[in-house]
């Protein structure tokens, strides 16, 4: 016991058991036993093996290319508004110009919405993009004269609402990413290049934006799998897994119905291997081409 | 890193000294620019907090107004009641319960997790052994890959094994969490490890090491991690929801979740129940507002 204690052999392995424990049983295990069930049919306890039967049934089955088009429309969509909007905002307040006490009020108003919880952000949300004409967004639209909208029934403004509530929420906290990124960039480099006449706006995208890459990898690789994986903000949104026309439905919103709604195991399964296959190749390649894989390998 | 407006910027940074009369231009410029850019920060500002508002109005209104109705701008003041704080307060059915079992989970979540993850972050910090290269691309690659992926055979798992209907279901899967692992990581990386020499010269074991001398300085990133984990806790609503049943063991999230029905009856309630869960948080946000943006942030840490 005292060996144990100061050997400095096997300390490691004790320091990183809780990890390895973590890993097996509630990563290794899950992934491996949703593989094994997605070539089942599990019902009433009974599993059945039936092949790869349920991926047939998947690509032939509308309701969930519906969901991964959802999904896949929302990554792309939120990826287009989370990314440049904070690096510009970030660029902003990081500038010399400008009233530190105003910037820090900024910085604590848009970090306060990543606070509330789904539960909470999506009430909200669905509240004022109700189809009252009272409602805070049909009001706001009655201030430019346009008529009062049925937000939640219509798929585009749908679609609007969601993409409101993934702005409001996480605006924020890509800012604190990208100000945190530009901070580490050396004041030289800019000094430089004022030297040599460039304007700010060269400045931007020939300085900031090359040396904030590692912080844009890395926000693209969260909201990759974010945006894919998707799924109470809508449920809230909608006030539940039903929406017209499922076009609030997202693949994991389609998994959680067949899976724990349903109860159609093997089935579910099915839909959580192609999207982790999905999430994988999508960051997997985006890695690669922003040669982040080289650059670990080197050191 | 901010300046204030009038200060003069350095002279490596003037446009060009070919040019007096831009040099002269410069500060009235750059005065105009900076009122611009508060007015616009504030503006953007502003509009971020009206959801926050709304909900604070709509707690002063009937539930049944505000189901039919949305929230709104245009409040009438003389409509305003206390109706739904005075309900939360001395007729609100379970919802302290609620509270409190969230308050209850959130801070045996947060101190296990932080013991749990700052341990093994020790290992994978100060340590060189073998297979610690592929487990801590592990740890990267669960920061990468979403809950959702194992929600569903985990479900499964815990059902058969008689486990649903408990808080160890909804805690001990996280108490290794991988940002947090790296996160630690990266600050234990950052010690002297003459420390370690020290301790053990001294005879302390290598768990005493980490437990009395690495741990005690390692304070603001705890406390960053303690913030960031105790949000994700007090907000966490999708595996809770799968494995909690009954009413009286419910969480915050998934109560509140419960009162939306299409009744009208539980809408103040609802209301003004979602702006009181808010104020744990937004009040630990004021006081520590720097631990926030460092544990939100933690990820992207560069290794």
């Amino acid at each position: 016991m005292r060996r144990l204690l100061y050997s400095q052999r096997l300390a490691p392995y004790l320091f990183i058991l809780p990890f390895v424990a973590t890993l097996a049983l509630f990563w290794i295990i899950p992934v491996a036993r949703s593989v094994v069930m997605s070539t089942q049919e599990v019902l009433y306890g009974q599993t059945t093996s039936v092949g790869l039967d349920n991926y047939a049934r998947l690509w032939n089955d509308s309701v969930f290319w519906t969901a991964m088009f959802n999904s896949a429309r929302y990554m792309v969509l939120s990826l287009a508004l989370l990314i440049p909007i904070p690096m510009l905002l970030a660029a902003v307040v990081n500038s010399r110009i400008g009233s530190p006490r105003v910037k820090a009020f900024f910085k604590a108003s848009l970090f306060v919405p990543a606070l509330t919880s789904v539960v909470v952000a999506g009430l909200v949300f669905r509240l004022m993009f109700s189809e009252s004409e009272n409602a805070v967004m049909n009001q706001v639209l009655q201030l430019v004269g346009l008529g009062p909208v049925r937000w939640l029934r219509e798929d585009l403004t749908g679609l609007v609402a969601l993409l409101a509530l993934a702005v409001w929420r996480w605006t924020g906290v890509n800012t604190m990413y990208f100000i945190a990124g530009m901070q580490s960039i050396p004041e030289e480099y800019y000094e430089a290049a004022s030297l040599d006449g460039a304007n700010k706006r060269q400045q931007f995208l020939r300085i900031t934006v090359p040396n904030l890459r590692p912080t844009i990898v890395y926000v693209t690789t969260i909201s990759v799998y974010g945006g894919l994986a998707m799924f109470l903000e809508s449920f809230m949104l909608y006030g539940g897994n039903a929406s017209p026309n499922n076009q609030g439905l997202t693949v994991v919103g389609y998994l959680y119905r067949r899976g724990i709604e349903q109860n159609d195991l093997g089935f579910a399964s099915a839909v959580g291997i192609v999207l982790l296959v999905v999430v994988m190749a999508i960051n997997i390649t985006q890695l690669t081409l922003s040669g982040t894989f080289r650059k670990e390998h080197v050191r | 890193m901010t300046a204030a407006p009038a200060r003069p910027r350095p002279a490596s940074r003037r446009p060009s000294a070919a040019d007096p009369a831009g040099r002269r231009r410069a500060p009235r410029g750059v005065r105009a620019l900076s009122a611009l850019q508060s007015t616009a920060l504030v503006a953007i500002a502003l509009v971020a907090l009206v959801p926050l508002a709304a909900i604070l109005v709509a707690t002063f209104q009937s539930g049944a107004d505000i189901m039919r109705g949305g929230i709104t701008l245009a409040v009438d003041p003389a409509t305003l009641r206390l109706d739904n704080w005075t309900m939360l307060f001395t007729d609100s059915g379970p919802y302290f319960r609620w509270f409190a079992n969230s308050l209850g989970v959130t801070v045996v979540q947060v101190a296990g997790t932080l013991l749990v993850s700052s341990f093994v972050a020790y290992g994978f910090a100060m340590y060189d052994f073998r297979g610690r290269t592929p487990l801590f691309i592990a740890v990267l690659a669960i920061m990468a890959v979403p809950f959702e992926m194992v929600m569903l055979p985990l479900y499964v798992q815990v059902n058969e094994m008689g486990l649903a209907d408990t808080y160890a279901v909804i805690v001990i899967p996280f108490l290794a969490a991988a940002v947090t692992i790296f996160f630690f990581r990266q600050y234990f990386l950052g010690v002297p490890k003459e420390i370690l020499e020290a301790g053990r010269v001294d005879g302390v074991t290598e768990f005493g090491i980490f437990f009395r001398l690495v741990l005690p300085i390692a304070r603001p990133a705890i406390a960053a991690m303690a913030i960031l984990n105790g949000m994700m806790c007090w907000n966490n609503l999708l595996w809770p929801l799968l494995v909690l049943r009954s009413s009286e063991k419910f969480t915050l999230p998934i109560g509140l979740n419960t009162l939306i029905t299409p009744y009208a009856n539980n809408y103040g309630l609802l209301i003004v129940g979602s702006f009181f869960s808010l104020v744990p948080i937004l009040v630990l946000f004021l006081a520590f507002q720097r631990f926030f943006v460092e544990g939100m942030t933690a990820g992207a840490v560069k290794g």
